[in-house]
């Protein structure tokens, strides 16, 4: 059994941040990540970033991570252990129990605080085909693309054209793909105007009411068929066309990673808004069961900015919790630090995520 | 409506934005296009720019106000957008000929002098395009910028170039 008095789980975005604050303020932290290397999703996203200056606004994904790396790096009381499944969580008293697989053996590790940072999985879509090669998810062709510089093949269909299949697109061009066509079932783009801009005039035609039909190929993917749909989502006969393609890219959204959240027992509403069943938190971020917190996508899908403004918010509270930082002082940074999400929440994007948001905190106050 | 349907802006939806200069101004001389159209919480283009040009204010989600009299075209904005929207258009470069200064992210980047294809916002070839400056200083963070010079009636139409 080994103990810590923070343990957090998942070192993208949000868990470095969290770490970060609660090591600054002299909690000693244990970071636990299934993957080789910490960063999460960061180290795919080599686009810029939106926001303002106190955002990191104009710096590249990369380069938000190797920053939160040498902050976390910085920190003596931070552990990071990677290759590091965490399988369970128990209730101890005071505290929880994670289950960790870690190096191939089991370990118990006890903390009085846990975060969850675990991200987000991808949505697929099914059709026929969809299982030949050659059909991926958005963050597989990125994580092939942009870490280990191979591409997945020489023309692709991007499905869905949210921020993620804009940008994954866009990246697939840097890369010397070509991206015969982005479809995207709604009757508008769903992502950022500027994303879909930049793709359309290198000559990516975007189609709007267009889904893919079906995928053919003899043991990979060779030719989609897409075919229009109307607003009641059926498709309209006698509007297919084929593409030749080798690869079909699904950028359907993104749902919470929310396992282990499950395990524990908290309370979970589902918020279409926010990427489906997400736990209740209140405004440190922490569920219905005392001393679990959630940050990032688990706790609503947002961006890595928000996450990282979640994680920190969560680095503090957990600080103020174990008596390591004044009442006072806490909440003038968890302030700062939530008018600073909150700026990341406004105008017609991110209303609806910061209403649903609101809606979790008051719910969690009747809980 | 072309915007959220296609991808990008057509001339009625440009000519409504507060951060593309007027026809008097943009015969004048080298000035900042910037064609930005939805409240996305985003700002860096307001701090880039030393002739306090350009204003957004403290909510991040308003859209850039462009001062063109405060603007000189010197295209420090263009790579500091995250969202790739900000252009210089010299419409005075020559008697026929326009020069546009565009974000630009694909290797390998043109030479100068080199005779490229400019692409209007919708990717379509409309004019050949003559390669003037690279401009890529650690400043810009890998998104160069690439001045280009075209005939005079493509000086708004013309977004992007192609090498092929």
């Amino acid at each position: 059994m080994r103990k810590t008095e923070f343990a957090i789980v998942g070192a993208g975005p949000a868990g470095l941040s969290a770490a970060i604050e609660a090591a600054r303020a002299g909690v000693k932290v244990v970071l636990a990540d299934e993957n080789q290397r910490p960063g999460g999703q960061l180290f795919k996203q080599i686009h810029k970033f939106f926001g303002s200056e106190a955002h990191h606004a104009g710096a590249r994904g990369i380069d938000i991570g190797t920053m939160l790396l040498q902050q976390v790096s910085q920190q003596k009381n931070v552990e990071i252990m990677l290759d590091s499944v965490v399988w369970g969580i128990f209730r101890a008293n005071p505290g929880h129990t994670l289950g960790v697989i870690h190096n191939s053996k089991n370990i118990h590790l006890k903390a009085r605080k846990v975060l969850l940072a675990t991200g987000a999985t991808e949505n697929v879509l099914a059709f026929p085909g969809w299982t030949l090669a050659g059909v991926m998810g958005a963050g597989a062709i990125q994580t092939l693309v942009n870490v280990h510089r191979v591409l997945p093949g020489k023309r692709v269909l991007m499905v869905g054209s949210g921020n993620v299949g804009l940008i994954v697109s866009y990246q697939l061009l840097q890369a010397g793909a070509e991206v015969v066509a982005i479809v995207e079932a709604l009757p508008k783009i769903g992502g950022y105007a500027v994303h879909a801009s930049k793709v359309a005039r290198t000559g990516v035609p975007i189609l709007t009411s267009t889904t893919v039909k079906e995928v053919h190929g003899k043991g990979k993917v060779e030719k989609a068929v897409l075919v229009q749909i109307d607003e009641n989502w059926q498709p309209l006969t006698g509007t297919e066309r084929e593409l030749e393609v080798d690869v079909v890219c699904l950028a359907c959204g993104l749902s919470p990673l929310a396992e282990l959240a499950w395990i524990t027992g908290c309370k979970f509403t589902d918020v279409p808004e926010l990427g489906g069943h997400v736990p209740i938190h209140n405004e440190n971020m922490e569920t219905t069961v005392s001393g679990i917190y959630v940050a990032g996508d688990l706790a609503g899908i947002e961006e890595a900015s928000t996450a990282i403004e979640e994680g920190r918010l969560v680095g503090i509270a957990v600080a103020e919790a174990l008596g390591y930082l004044a009442a006072g002082e806490a909440k003038d940074k968890k302030t700062e630090i939530s008018n600073r999400a909150e700026q990341l929440r406004e105008g017609p994007f991110g209303i609806t995520r910061k209403q649903a948001k609101e809606q979790l905190i008051r719910r969690s106050l009747s809980e | 409506m072309t915007l959220l349907k296609d991808g990008f802006l057509d001339p009625e939806e440009l000519k409504n934005l507060p951060g593309v200069p007027s026809k008097k101004r943009l015969i004048q001389g080298p000035v900042v296009v910037i064609e930005c159209a939805q409240e996305i919480p985003c700002n860096p283009c307001e701090e880039a720019c030393h002739k306090k040009a350009i204003q957004i204010g403290d909510s991040i989600i308003n859209l850039p106000i462009l001062d063109a009299d405060k603007c000189s075209g010197c295209g420090l904005c263009i790579a500091s957008c995250p969202g790739q929207a900000i252009f210089v258009v010299d419409t005075t470069y020559s008697d026929t000929e326009a020069a546009i200064q565009l974000p630009y992210e694909f290797l390998p980047y043109p030479e100068e002098r080199q005779v490229v294809d400019g692409l209007n916002r919708a990717g379509e070839k409309v004019c050949s395009a003559k390669v003037l400056k690279v401009l890529n200083p650690k400043k810009f963070d890998r998104t160069a910028v690439i001045m280009i010079v075209v005939p005079k009636q493509y000086a708004m139409e013309v977004r992007n170039i192609d090498l092929r």
